[in-house]
């Protein structure tokens, strides 16, 4: 009798346990995220983190295609110029207030017309955005435009509870309320964020942690040294020079994903004072610059052999990569030939390069390289901040930047070589590239865009405005003991199916 | 001693002025623009002359100096352009943390340093002399980020005895307080340690000389008692007002050590800020931070003044 | 009478400047201090002519390499030759140190004789300036002044040296109000010297061995600065070695490759002692009340 008591007990107390346990997730930042207001944020690490506070209207998959989230089709018009959405029914903001369709026009309006808002350059298409049901919303566009729905699918598209902007405006970021897997619990600055679990998310059942902490620790080894002490439960972008010894390490795992953007070095072609170089006048130099690197060597030296090399804007693990222009391997006779068709017997060339010890070892390696060549590179080390308004205002002979990508290839591609394009620092114009450019982004149809992007990138390559060198892979390392984390090209982590123990 | 406080607090007021000036003309001579820097990785045109003119950027540097130290004046340090959180906050977040960095950095520094200098002073000419003079000067000499990382790899990665990073305040949770904070602590105080101890050491050699002592002495006092009643309360004194000073100088040198152990207080915050071209920040906390160095200084001359008559009808 | 005051005025004491190069010789530490001072003095004079490796010359086939042979001390992230570059990197850390020190004395002791021989408006001119340079955060300073300048080894040293000016004005004018109201002095501007005269003659000497002392000390702190600067990526910029940027590298590859990390912490730890050593050794040799 007590004996069977005492098993029901037991049993019971089990049951309760089970899935009562609380799982907590500490998660490591390579920086402390700036504004938690999707209209105003402006770094990549503050994605991270509305990965699990707020949904979008839609996702992508690691394949880069896009798929329903907060929307759950959509329909263009035959002219492109009318976008029609069906949004998912019984969502609920954190905060209680129903999802619907005019919480999407509220969102968009807001994203449109607030000053402070980062998002219009990303929503300039859009010409109005209308409730046509309680759940469907659509969108008029003043010119078609196939980079729309890869916008939705970030920070433009994320949905923030109507109720909570309108009552705290810009201070919004300081108490966040969407839709997502996860509410807002506390933030300390430089310290921490913690959000719970929303326990009213239409996927609850996808969700197996209770409670995120992002965790901002800028020093690589001290976020490792965190992991392996067990103070986290995983981080973002470990150095690439740790990954051996993660692989090595039975209590940790690593995952990658090449990511959407690339790194290369701009040359100033007509942009102020720096223009006017050889290698800025000549694309023949430039071509010679880009044979006397091997970027293969770069990627193993530089980053243990964990990046990827690359040659235009999109990384070789891209559906729009044009496959019929591989990665080119070194050759530096014919480097110096070309300089000698340009008319050169040595060249002269200052490369600005960011202030931290990676980026300087990687302009060091690519200066001993091109110095074999025939080049006579000199390194010139800015600070960040110097940097930018550098680039803008054309106070430099060749400068090593990247772009952290985006989803929709016009993202990668079109402000930076487009005649007057909003990133083109270098001033470089071409008329053929802009109609191909311009058209790409109007067309709706994969095959045509592949095409139109195939026949620009056969251009850039030839001319060389930009030389790309290599696309960062991002790297997570993480406790054994968590399963289920896929890693996506976004760089973002989506806790959707993970568990810990 | 009203009239001399008195008189020390009116000149501090000319030299704060100095300090603000210097550093708004240094924020402004800075190459890079914050709007720039602000903006995001877009850098959508509309949004850098919104920026632009919400926080006065085009306007003549006079006014803009106008700007701030009228606001100053009226308690309003402006706002950091990075969170849009008001200076002032940020300030009232961190400096806490520092302060309670600094602490306990003193806290170990006078544990480890002034017993250090009094058995040096004692033992002087011996090998414990020697070997303690040595440890003080290699406390002085090590780079302290240096220092931190390999406690780091050390301590919390092959020993796993303590957390390598992270922080949490005292009065939310003491035991994870002082596991977060002691090896940073510990690599703050070891610099202060060691000039606390040299200081000790030669304050109380010059007082081990003197006639007071020497009376004691033939007065028949045992050692213990000359040593700790009369020597070390009369070499109090300089030990005391370096003290007051070394806790202003903390402040400062919490800078890469908080960057180190990722310690969210002001000296992180004011590097970020630099490097961020944060204005209004930098201005803020430097202005405060010369407050307080120069409220440091104060106290420190009061405590000379208070301790010095004292010292003399003891005697 | 005019004579009479002449003779009474103090020279530089050749007694007193002999005792003190002897206490100085007695004792161990300084002696300790200034051999590792001299030595890695003459490492970075001798720098050019030693038969080593090109500090620049990359390798990728030996890219973080441990000590061999071949390699005495190891090599680099990109496969340099470590050795060479410990000693090529101890031109800029010394650098580093001397001439920051230099610009803090050349521009912090005339303001300082200015101000504490004047007085008046300009002393509390100059002392407000000099309160208000002391109350900013001696590396925030730096960082502000680097920044500015942009990221270089001069940058840094300028920054580093305008930094720790004040503490040698201060220091100076302490000296020279000390001194101001001596009979001597008192003396030679009722003789009719002119201030000059009187600055460089009787003010000056009594000036120099605090400033010396001073001065060697505040180069340890300067080199441990310059480190901080290149820690913060601010110092010198590569490829040319320094030992602050060694360890700015360094620290990435720790586990890897922590010969990297080991040879520029010992080196700064070794100069930074040998400095301090020798600072202490001369203020104990130079202080006139030390007896025995």
């Amino acid at each position: 009798m007590k004996f069977k008591h005492l098993l029901l007990a037991l049993a019971t107390s089990v049951a309760l346990v089970g899935p009562g346990l609380a799982a907590e997730f500490k998660i490591g930042l390579n920086e402390d995220p700036d504004l938690l207001d999707p209209d105003q944020a402006r770094s990549f690490v503050g994605r991270i983190v509305f990965a699990s506070l707020c949904d979008k209207l839609v996702d992508i998959t690691p394949g880069l295609e896009i798929i329903p989230q907060l929307a759950t089709a959509w329909n263009w018009s035959d002219d492109g110029m009318e976008l029609t959405m069906d949004l998912r029914q019984g969502v609920t903001f954190q905060d209680g207030t129903p999802f619907d369709a005019a919480a999407v026009v509220a969102n968009i309006d807001r994203s449109q017309t607030l000053p402070e808002s980062r998002r219009k350059s990303e929503l300039t298409s859009v010409e109005k955005i209308e409730a046509t049901g309680d759940h469907q919303v659509k969108f008029t566009l003043k010119a078609p435009d196939a980079t729309l729905l890869a916008q939705l699918a970030d920070r433009a598209g994320m949905m923030m509870s109507p109720t909570a902007f309108n009552a705290s405006g810009l201070d919004f970021a300081n108490n966040p309320v969407c839709s997502g897997p996860f509410s807002f619990g506390e933030r300390v600055q430089q310290d921490r964020i913690v959000l719970n679990k929303y326990d009213g998310y239409w996927n609850a059942d996808a969700i197996h942690v209770d409670k995120v902490t992002f965790l901002p620790i800028p020093d690589t080894t001290v976020r490792l040294a965190n992991l392996r002490a067990g103070d986290l439960d995983m981080l973002e972008r470990l150095a690439a020079t740790d990954v051996k010894s993660v692989k090595a390490d039975p209590n940790l795992s690593e995952a990658e994903a090449v990511s959407l953007g690339y790194q290369g070095i701009t040359v100033n072609i007509a942009n102020g004072a720096g223009a006017g170089s050889p290698i800025g006048n000549s694309k023949l130099v430039r071509q010679a610059f880009s044979w006397a690197l091997d970027r293969e060597a770069i990627n193993q030296v530089v980053f243990d052999g964990a990046f990827a090399a690359g040659n235009q804007p999109f990384p070789p693990t891209s559906p729009w990569y044009t496959k019929d222009l591989p990665v080119p391997p070194r050759d530096v006779a014919k480097a110096k030939a070309l300089l000698k068709e340009a008319g050169y017997d040595k060249v002269d060339v200052e490369l600005t390069v960011a202030n931290n010890p990676v980026n300087q070892q990687l302009g060091q390696v690519i200066q001993a390289m091109a110095n074999e060549a025939g080049f006579n590179v000199s390194l010139k080390s800015t600070e960040f901040a110097t940097l930018l308004s550098a680039q803008s205002a054309g106070d430099y002979q060749t400068d090593q930047i990247g772009w952290s990508g985006r989803i929709d290839p016009d993202g990668n591609i079109y402000s930076f070589v487009v005649t007057g394009g909003g990133l083109n620092d270098n001033d470089y114009s071409n008329p053929e590239v802009d109609k191909l450019l311009n058209e790409a982004r109007t067309n709706n149809d994969i095959a045509t865009r592949k095409s139109l992007y195939d026949q620009a990138n056969h251009i850039l390559d030839d001319e060389l405005p930009i030389i790309y060198l290599y696309h960062q892979t991002w790297i997570w390392a993480l406790s054994k003991d968590i399963k289920g984390f896929v890693p996506y090209p976004d760089g973002m982590i989506r806790l959707e199916g993970v568990t810990k123990g | 001693m009203l009239r001399y406080i008195g008189k020390r607090l009116l000149i501090a007021i000319p030299t704060l002025l100095i300090v603000s000036i210097f550093v708004f003309m240094l924020q402004k001579i800075l190459p890079g623009d914050p709007a720039l820097v602000m903006a995001g990785e877009e850098r959508d045109p509309q949004v850098i002359a919104f920026i632009r003119a919400k926080y006065h950027l085009n306007d003549p540097l006079i006014m803009q100096y106008f700007y701030w130290i009228g606001g100053a004046l009226r308690g309003d340090l402006g706002i950091s352009l990075r969170t849009n959180q008001p200076v002032l906050v940020l300030i009232g977040q961190k400096l806490p943390v520092t302060i309670q960095l600094a602490i306990m950095s003193m806290i170990f520094a006078f544990a480890i340093g002034i017993p250090a200098g009094i058995i040096s002073a004692i033992k002087k000419g011996t090998i414990i002399d020697y070997v303690a003079n040595i440890v003080a000067l290699s406390g002085l000499s090590i780079p302290n980020f240096w220092l931190g990382i390999m406690l780091i790899l050390l301590v919390s990665v092959q020993l796993g005895w303590l957390p390598a990073s992270g922080f949490e305040m005292f009065t939310v949770d003491p035991v994870r307080s002082i596991q977060t904070m002691i090896m940073p602590a510990f690599v703050l105080g070891t610099g202060l340690a060691a000039a606390l101890m040299r200081h000790t050491r030669s304050a109380m050699l010059g007082v081990l000389k003197s006639d007071y002592v020497r009376t004691a002495r033939a007065k028949g006092l045992s050692e213990n008692v000359v040593i700790l009643k009369h020597a070390f309360r009369n070499a109090l004194l300089p030990i005391v007002t370096l003290s007051a000073l070394l806790f202003g100088q903390l402040l400062a040198g919490a800078v890469l050590t908080e960057q180190i152990f990722t310690i969210p207080g002001f000296g992180k915050l004011i590097v970020d800020a630099v490097f961020n071209r944060d204005y209004a920040v930098v201005q803020g906390v430097v202005l405060c931070t010369a407050f307080g160095f120069i409220v440091m200084n104060l106290i420190a001359d009061i405590l000379y003044v208070l301790l010095n008559p004292r010292m003399r009808e003891g005697a | 009478m005019t004579t009479i005051a002449i003779e009474t005025l103090p020279e530089q004491d050749v007694h007193s400047e002999n005792r003190a190069w002897a206490k100085l010789k007695a004792s161990h530490s300084a002696m300790a201090g200034a051999v590792l001072v001299v030595f890695f003095i003459a490492i970075a004079l001798l720098a050019p002519v030693l038969p080593i490796a090109d500090p620049t010359a990359t390798d990728w086939g030996a890219v973080r390499k441990a000590p061999s042979a071949l390699h005495w001390f190891g090599t680099d992230e990109i496969g340099r030759d470590l050795f060479s570059r410990m000693i090529w990197g101890a031109q800029a850390s010394l650098l580093a140190g001397v001439v920051s020190v230099a610009i803090s004395v050349a521009i912090g002791v005339p303001f300082g004789l200015i101000s504490g021989y004047f007085g008046g408006w300009t002393d509390q001119i100059i002392s407000r300036i000099t309160d208000a340079l002391l109350a900013t955060p001696f590396l925030i300073l730096a960082i502000a002044l680097a920044a500015f300048l942009g990221p270089s080894l001069t940058n840094a040293m300028i920054a580093i040296g305008l930094s720790s000016m004040p503490v040698f004005i201060r220091l100076t004018r302490g000296q020279v109000l000390a001194v101001r109201t001596e009979d001597y002095v008192e003396g030679a501007h009722a003789i009719g010297l002119s201030h000059t005269r009187i600055i460089a003659r009787y003010i000056l000497p009594n000036v120099f061995s605090p400033i010396l002392v001073q001065a060697t000390l505040t180069v340890a702190t300067a080199i441990i600065a310059e480190a901080s600067l290149s820690f913060l990526g601010l110092g010198q910029q590569p490829p040319a070695p320094s030992w602050g940027s060694m360890l700015n590298v360094a620290k990435n590859f720790l586990e890897q490759a922590p010969w990297m990390a080991m040879w520029p912490g010992a080196a700064i730890f070794l100069v930074v002692i040998g400095f301090n050593l020798l600072g202490d050794g001369l203020r104990d040799a130079l202080d006139p009340r030390e007896t025995d």
